[in-house]
């Protein structure tokens, strides 16, 4: 960079600078404000014996209690997993996940018991588990339209370009577009309690109360608010490519059908990482006595349509109770623990350091 | 002449603009504006994208709107960009109009032009060349003029150029003979000559050309020339031909364009930058190789839910693209915001600078100065200082110290004269009284003594008013004497060609002045030779005592030798001493002498050496008067301030255009000599042999110390070899022979040996040397260099140097206006340096260890989240978040730190200059640190990916929804990422003032404020492709399993920087952790801020405050200083004023041969080859002063 030293105004300044007399120069001395003397008040904190190593035992101290209760209730959170992709050929899913097109008409039913060994009691949880399914990866997460989602009829009908190569098909735009929305999980998962004495019952499961409230009432919306004709509304549009019935075709309950459809809305929430659950339905407490699922054989009736073993991926349900803060995680309590115990060792060592060889100078001087 | 190019020149007639207007010639309109309304923006944004960074970030903006690459939105990058962009913009804008203001004011002053035969008032602008302007007293020279006439005699003028050369004593111009003649203004209105001349150039002590008038030519000379910037002085008024105008003029052609300085923090931060670009490039590799694998093994079956886009038709052009979305998503490691961060900082400094009270100087009303607001941390690693001396170490102000009369010495207590004498100059102080006492006794010698000295000088009087004397003279020292006379009761009241009027104790007296025996600097003496009123005739000397002592009457062998003790006396003292005699000359003796000294005068040849021996001849069997001792004043503060510096392991050389005894003198009274010093070298030789030969000797001496010296001949001598010699040493190095010293072969000996001394001096330096030894130790020591000085001959050196320094005192402004930073006295060098200096460098140190390790570990977090996306550059944090991290969550606490922090308080840094060191040995941010800084970033980034990530994959919230979707964990994430940097801010924040914790807070609430407007309903409603975070916010805060994630991540990047800082702290504290600590003790025990404590410096700047004994035999010598030939100006009578005096007789007795005098000495100066004698005169550059040399 380069500057011009030559200012006009310097020719003058000389003069006015030090002109004699100077009887009406203005005092340029500078103002004695703390500010501007740099001696504003100030906390000057300093690393000392005394507030450093108490420190690392108070932050011991907090964190192991903390990650103790966070094991304990981990611990009794009761979980339940089957993975049901069917690799293996003893696997019951196995003929399904073999012989299957996008465009067979003819489902593919298969059936998994199981046992569970303790009684569930509380609300029942029960979750679907994809792995290496990359749902963030950057080009799958941008494809969606949020405005067509959320129910402008204008992005209805022409998809925002995000949503390539799934805004049209045959020249109709599809509702809902993008590939999020064309690879919406769509196997059905069903459970019955095998009785003791043999008959097998259903367990009813909940489909509403699975999505965020936001996303539910904020985010996504059906065009044309509250029609009831939701047929009416999707006029002019078609289904997502991979689709079996178009999105006005979700549910039969009006408030969970179109794009507020709460499987929908879960699986457009997409996931951080390439191996995910989402929640699938809710099984809800009956009663204070009975548990929600008793011990015993269980079967779970899964419609196989969805297929990932083209990329490796897994498809798993989980059953889980719940606490308060959230299923089971034994990570975080681990880790608090293991925290907790490294500081207050820290402090320990620290603290042997400070008396064996650390510099204690408590004096106002300076010794050289 | 001969040095005119014949090839390209100008011409010019007067009073003929048709002619004139053919040559299309600048008009003396100036322009120092770069741009107006129209250019601004278009010229203004193609200087901005000259810088690289700017157009780094114009080309990731570029990138980013190609679809298949943009991985992150076009704002992110364009916001800060804008802003960037606007900022300077604006600052450019406001600087542009200033100048455009000052333009205007001085384009639109008035001046004189003589259009049509009458004075015509006209704006400067629209002068043109060939017009002829009229100038006034105290008027600004308009454009380089050739002076026609003026109205004084002989076509004489006087102009000061101080704002020129930095000149501030008068300078005399003659016009050309022909033209002074033609006087009024009609007569020069038919004035049609030509002159042809030089094209213009920068050298503003040489011009040469050609007046061709009525068939004869006029050789033209500088001497002859008004240069614009130069004031009109004790002129009434003249008239000028305008020869260049404008641009073209010697001041305009002088403002060139000046280099750019940048600071090693600056080199350093680009090549860390060039590094992190390189760093990021292999992020960028790795992460598209991941791509490619990916996009093979995996990405290639999942197509069935994720084809490709469109062009991509393969792994290896997705890999591709994969590369340049990475580059967009980790450029943040080198943020735009880094280089806007470091200005705002360093303007802070800046501002602080100028805003010190103890800075200020209430004498001239002049606060410091930061000139240049880019060099401030470098302020704070200054290894060598060069300084000037005149007017930078000492105030240039003699004062009349103390005297010796008829073998009594004077000089202990102040007093007051103006009970005594009305007319004393009430500046004056002199500390005794039974001086006084004794001249109002009448004791005839102290009355010679004064009469002496109010007579023999050459200085001008004016009187404005009965009573309101001001002296002209060349000489400060002369000044003094004159003056100190006045006060003493012997008035020099005015001064005719032949007469000098005085007032003796209340009583007017006039002598006639007979001769002037004047003064150079072989002579070391001068004489003048009145007559008294009642008739006697008496020569009176003053003169060097080694000149004097020799020509005395030998009758009075007793009162010679109590004088020459007491003149020993003086020079221990570092004063400046002369000696006074006087002789009683008959008539006869006077006569005869008159004769033989005017047959002298007149002769034609070797005229000099026959006045010589002519005022030889007279100047013998004097009588002693006595002496005078004058202080040549140093600052204040000035040898404390040296010893704060040296204790801080600053190097002072001091480089003067003095001769040697004055600088060596200077080197004692300043304490940067001592007596307790083991040696102080002297060289002096004027061929390389024998300098070569003093070196050695020098070097040999030195080893006898070290014993590691080592020979001086090839291969040199590694500079580190000599750096721990034990004992102190001094050396001191005469211009003729730095000369040879600053040659190739012998420089890096010289530097070695140099540096191997604790105080250097170099003496009879000229400016161009001054900035060589600068170059060299920059080239040889890789040390930071800080040159002050106050005159147009430091200009050079304050230009070659890191940092420059003006000292804004009386020799104009010059090297205020090349300096980088201007303050009015050299003590305050040690603040400048010591406090603001040391807390520049702290500062910008901590900011930019803090700014790196905050990007990277904002940055870093991507890296890893690629291994779990795909390589698809999917980013982790929101858009908004990205674009608003740097510019709004994170900048201000660390502005506040970078601007406010302090470690020790500013009294504590003065009182342990020690303190200094970490900054000379760039200690506090180096490559080092720098990889310290990173490796913590990465290390934050890991965990603040992967705890998250552990946590959150299995976690759901206590409604039973997972919380391992991407959003929840964008907001864990990012939540985590500006605590955990806001507790690392808080943790490097040594100086909590109230603006560190508003920011720091409000920096926190701002991010959630901000993050919660983004994620609420109402900006969704709005726009609802833009703000897909709805509600994540607030669903993700409202679980304590993310607040436990954040505690845990918080807590895991914190705890081990904690404990590694304390075991720092605790087991190898630095200097500033100990005074911080002794503070904090202090302050609990309240106990008053004892000044005795840790004064490890005091003391030592008031070492042998008494007699230097030993060698001090006989240093100052004598120093009395003015331009040779004034004394002719004053007997020839040129410069009176009082035309009507009785001029004829005398002009007729002395011919006008003294401008042809002048004139000779003037060349014979200009062509003088710089080593041939001492007084060589660069060009552009003030003449030295010649001195009278001490021996």
């Amino acid at each position: 960079m380069m500057a011009s030293s030559y200012n006009a105004k310097d020719e003058d300044g000389h003069i006015t600078v030090s002109g004699p007399g100077g009887g009406t120069l203005r005092s340029k001395k500078p103002e004695n404000t703390a500010f501007k003397q740099q001696r504003l008040p100030a906390w000057q904190p300093i690393l000392t014996a005394g507030t450093v190593l108490p420190a690392f035992f108070i932050i011991g101290l907090l964190f192991i209690p903390i990650g103790i209760g966070l094991f304990v209730t981990s611990n009794n959170i009761k979980e339940f997993e089957v993975d049901y992709t069917g690799v293996d050929m003893s696997s019951p899913c196995f003929n399904c996940s073999q012989n299957f097109s996008w465009n067979s008409t003819k489902p593919c039913t298969c059936t998994i018991p199981f046992y569970l060994d303790q009684p569930y009691e509380s609300n029942v949880y029960v979750y679907y588990g994809l792995s290496n399914f990359y749902q963030n990866h950057r080009r799958y997460v941008k494809s969606r339209d949020d405005s067509q989602l959320n129910g402008d009829v204008n992005s209805l009908m022409s998809p925002s370009k995000e949503c390539e190569p799934y805004a049209f098909h045959e020249n109709k735009p599809i509702a809902p577009c993008g590939a999020i929305a064309n690879s919406m999980f769509n196997d059905t998962l069903e459970l019955f309690y095998n009785d003791p004495n043999g008959t097998r019952i259903p367990i009813p499961l909940n489909t509403t109360g699975i999505a965020w409230w936001t996303d539910k009432h904020v985010k996504f919306g059906n065009p044309g608010g509250n029609n009831p004709n939701l047929t009416a509304a999707f006029q002019g549009t078609t289904k997502p490519v991979n689709w079996r019935r178009p999105v006005y075709e979700l549910d039969a309950d009006p408030g969970n059908n179109g794009f507020i459809n709460e499987d929908f809305i879960v699986w457009m929430r997409t996931a951080a990482l390439p191996t995910f659950r989402k929640l699938y339905r809710i099984i809800n407490k009956k009663s204070s006595m009975v548990p929600t699922l008793p011990r015993g054989n269980y079967t779970l009736e899964v419609v196989y349509n969805y297929p990932v073993r083209s990329f490796e991926g897994r498809k798993r349900v989980i059953l889980s109770t719940i606490s308060w803060m959230g299923g089971k995680n034994p990570f975080l309590g681990i880790a608090y623990i293991t925290v907790g115990s490294v500081c207050f060792f820290l402090g320990v060592v620290l603290l042997i350091i400070h008396h064996k060889c650390g510099n204690r100078n408590n004096s106002a001087d300076i010794s050289n | 002449q001969y040095l005119c190019a014949k090839h390209e020149e100008r011409r010019v007639r007067a009073n003929d603009r048709e002619y004139n207007e053919k040559f299309q010639y600048a008009s003396n309109c100036i322009m120092t504006s770069k741009y107006n309304i129209v250019t601004f923006l278009p010229v203004n944004l193609f200087e901005q994208f000259q810088e690289v960074a700017n157009t780094y970030f114009l080309f990731l903006l570029i990138l980013q709107l190609i679809p298949q690459i943009s991985s992150l939105s076009w704002f992110t990058t364009i916001v800060p960009l804008a802003l960037v962009l606007s900022i300077t913009a604006v600052k450019d804008a406001t600087d542009d109009y200033f100048r455009h203001k000052s333009d205007n004011q001085v384009n639109n002053r008035q001046s004189q032009v003589l259009i049509r035969g009458s004075l015509q008032n006209e704006k400067w602008m629209n002068v043109r060349v060939g017009d002829i302007i009229k100038l006034e007293n105290n008027q600004f020279v308009a454009a380089d003029l050739l002076l026609l006439s003026s109205s004084e005699p002989h076509g004489l003028c006087y102009i000061e150029t101080a704002e020129l050369d930095g000149e501030s004593n008068m300078k005399v111009r003659q016009s050309v003979s022909v033209t002074s003649a033609l006087g009024d203004p009609n007569n020069l209105a038919l004035f049609d000559g030509e002159v042809v001349c030089e094209p213009p150039n920068n050298k503003l002590d040489r011009f040469c050309g050609t007046l061709y008038w009525r068939d004869k030519k006029y050789t033209l000379t500088n001497q002859n020339m008004l240069l614009r910037g130069c004031v009109l002085r004790n002129t009434e008024a003249c008239y000028g031909l305008v020869i260049f105008a404008g641009p073209d003029t010697k001041l305009m052609q002088n403002s060139g364009r000046t280099k750019f300085k940048r600071t090693s923090i600056d080199r350093l931060m680009n090549t860390l930058v060039l590094w992190i670009f390189g760093f990021l490039v292999c992020m960028g590799v790795i992460l598209a190789v991941g791509n490619a694998v990916w996009e093979r093994e995996v990405g290639s079956l999942f197509q069935s839910y994720l084809p490709w886009d469109p062009p991509v038709d393969n792994f290896l052009f997705s890999a591709f693209l994969s590369f340049w979305s990475y580059v967009i998503i980790l450029n943040t490691v080198v943020p735009i915001s880094l280089y806007v961060s470091v200005e705002v900082i360093r303007l802070g400094h800046s501002y602080f600078i100028n805003w010190d009270q103890q800075m200020f100087c209430s004498q001239c009303n002049t606060p410091a100065e930061a000139r240049t607001t880019t060099l401030n941390e470098e302020l704070g690693q200054v290894e060598y200082i060069f300084s000037d001396k005149t007017g930078t170490l000492t105030q240039n102000i003699m004062s009349f110290n103390k005297c010796s009369i008829n073998g009594k010495t004077y000089g202990t207590d102040p007093l007051d004269f103006t009970p005594f004498n009305p007319l004393a100059d009430p500046n004056f102080c002199f500390y005794d009284d039974t001086l006084l006492e004794s001249v109002k006794v009448g004791d005839t010698h102290t009355h010679k003594f004064f009469r002496l000295l109010s007579l023999c000088h050459t200085v001008m009087s004016e009187e404005k008013s009965e009573g309101e004397l001001f002296y002209k003279a060349q000489s400060p020292d002369e000044g003094a004497l004159v003056t100190a006379a006045r006060n003493f009761g012997f008035v020099f009241r005015s001064r005719t060609p032949g007469t000098i009027t005085t007032t003796e104790m209340g009583r007017p007296v006039t002598y006639t002045l007979l001769a002037i025996l004047d003064f150079n600097n072989i002579r070391k003496r001068m004489s003048v030779i009145v007559r008294n009123p009642e008739g006697r005739i008496c020569l009176y000397c003053k003169g060097a005592d080694t000149v004097l002592l020799e020509r005395l009457h030998p009758c009075n062998q007793e009162l010679m030798n109590i004088t020459s003790d007491h003149l020993n006396e003086y020079a221990a003292d570092g004063l400046r001493t002369l000696a006074l005699a006087y002789r009683d000359l008959s008539e006869d003796e006077w006569e005869a002498w008159s004769e033989s000294h005017r047959c002298a005068d007149k002769a034609a040849s070797c005229r000099e050496d026959r006045l010589a021996a002519a005022y030889e001849q007279i100047e013998q069997d004097m009588m002693l008067l006595g002496a005078t001792a004058i202080e040549d004043k140093l600052q204040e503060g000035v040898p404390e301030t040296i010893a704060v510096l040296s204790l801080a392991n600053i190097k002072i050389w001091v480089l003067t255009g003095d001769k040697q005894e004055t600088a060596v003198n200077i080197g004692y009274s300043c304490k940067m000599l001592t007596d307790d010093m083991t040696e102080v070298f002297i060289i002096s030789g004027h061929t390389v042999q024998s300098v070569r030969q003093e070196l050695g000797s020098v070097c040999l001496s030195l080893s006898l110390f070290s014993l590691q010296c080592p020979p001086p001949s090839p291969p040199p001598p590694p500079s580190n070899l000599m750096d721990n010699i034990s004992g102190e040493f001094a050396l001191v190095i005469n211009g003729h022979s730095l000369a040879h010293a600053l040659e190739a072969d012998m420089e890096t000996e010289f530097v070695s040996t140099a540096c191997a001394c604790k105080a250097v001096i170099c003496c009879r330096v000229t400016p161009l040397q001054k900035a060589q030894v600068v170059e060299l130790i920059k080239k040889h020591k890789k040390a930071v260099t800080l040159a002050i000085g106050d005159g147009a001959n430091d200009v050079s050196m304050i230009k070659s140097a890191h940092i420059g320094v003006g000292i804004s005192g009386q020799e104009g402004i010059q090297a205020v206006l090349a300096s980088d930073y201007s303050f009015s006295q050299f003590r305050f060098l040690q603040r400048l340096l010591l406090v603001h200096g040391r807390w520049s460098y702290l500062r910008m140190c901590r900011f930019l260890c803090y700014f790196f390790y905050k990007n990277f570990a904002f940055t870093m977090v991507h890296f890893w989240f690629g291994f779990f996306c795909g390589f698809s550059a999917q980013t982790v944090y929101d858009q908004y978040f990205i674009t608003l991290y740097n510019i709004v969550y994170t900048s201000l606490p660390v502005l506040a730190m970078g601007i406010f922090d302090q470690d020790v308080p500013d009294q504590r840094s003065l009182e342990y200059p020690k303190l200094y060191e970490p900054g000379q040995l760039n200690l506090l941010f180096n490559k080092r640190e720098f990889f310290i800084c990173i490796a913590q970033g990465i290390y934050t980034s890991v965990v603040l990916f992967f705890v998250p990530c552990a946590v959150l994959s299995n976690a759901t919230q206590s409604t039973g929804v997972p919380l391992a979707d991407y959003q929840t964990f964008a907001v864990t994430t990012a939540t985590t990422l500006v605590i955990v940097v806001s507790v690392q801010i808080a943790l490097d924040t040594g100086f909590w003032t109230v603006i560190n914790h508003v920011f720091v807070w409000g920096s926190l609430g701002l991010y959630f404020t901000i993050m919660f407007a983004l994620h609420s309903q109402t900006l969704f409603k709005i726009f609802p492709n833009q703000f897909h975070f709805v509600g994540s916010a607030q669903s993700t805060l409202l679980q304590p399993v993310v607040w436990l994630t954040i505690a845990l991540a918080t807590a895991i990047c914190i705890v081990p920087v904690l404990a590694f800082r304390f075991l720092k702290v605790d087991l190898k504290p630095q200097l500033s952790d100990t005074v911080r600590h002794t503070q904090l003790v202090r302050q609990k025990k309240r106990k008053p801020v004892g000044r005795s404590v840790g004064g490890a410096w005091r003391g030592v700047g008031r070492v042998s405050e008494g007699r230097l004994g030993t060698r001090g035999s006989r240093r100052s010598g004598y120093a009395f200083a003015h331009q040779e030939g004034f004394g002719e100006l004053i007997t020839s009578g040129k410069n009176m004023r009082l035309s009507s005096l009785a001029l004829a007789n005398f002009a007729s007795r002395h011919s006008s041969s003294w401008i042809d005098t002048l004139r000779r000495k003037k060349h014979s100066h200009a062509h003088t080859p710089p080593s041939a004698s001492g007084e060589s005169s660069p060009p552009l550059y003030r003449l030295p002063l010649l001195f009278l040399a001490g021996e």
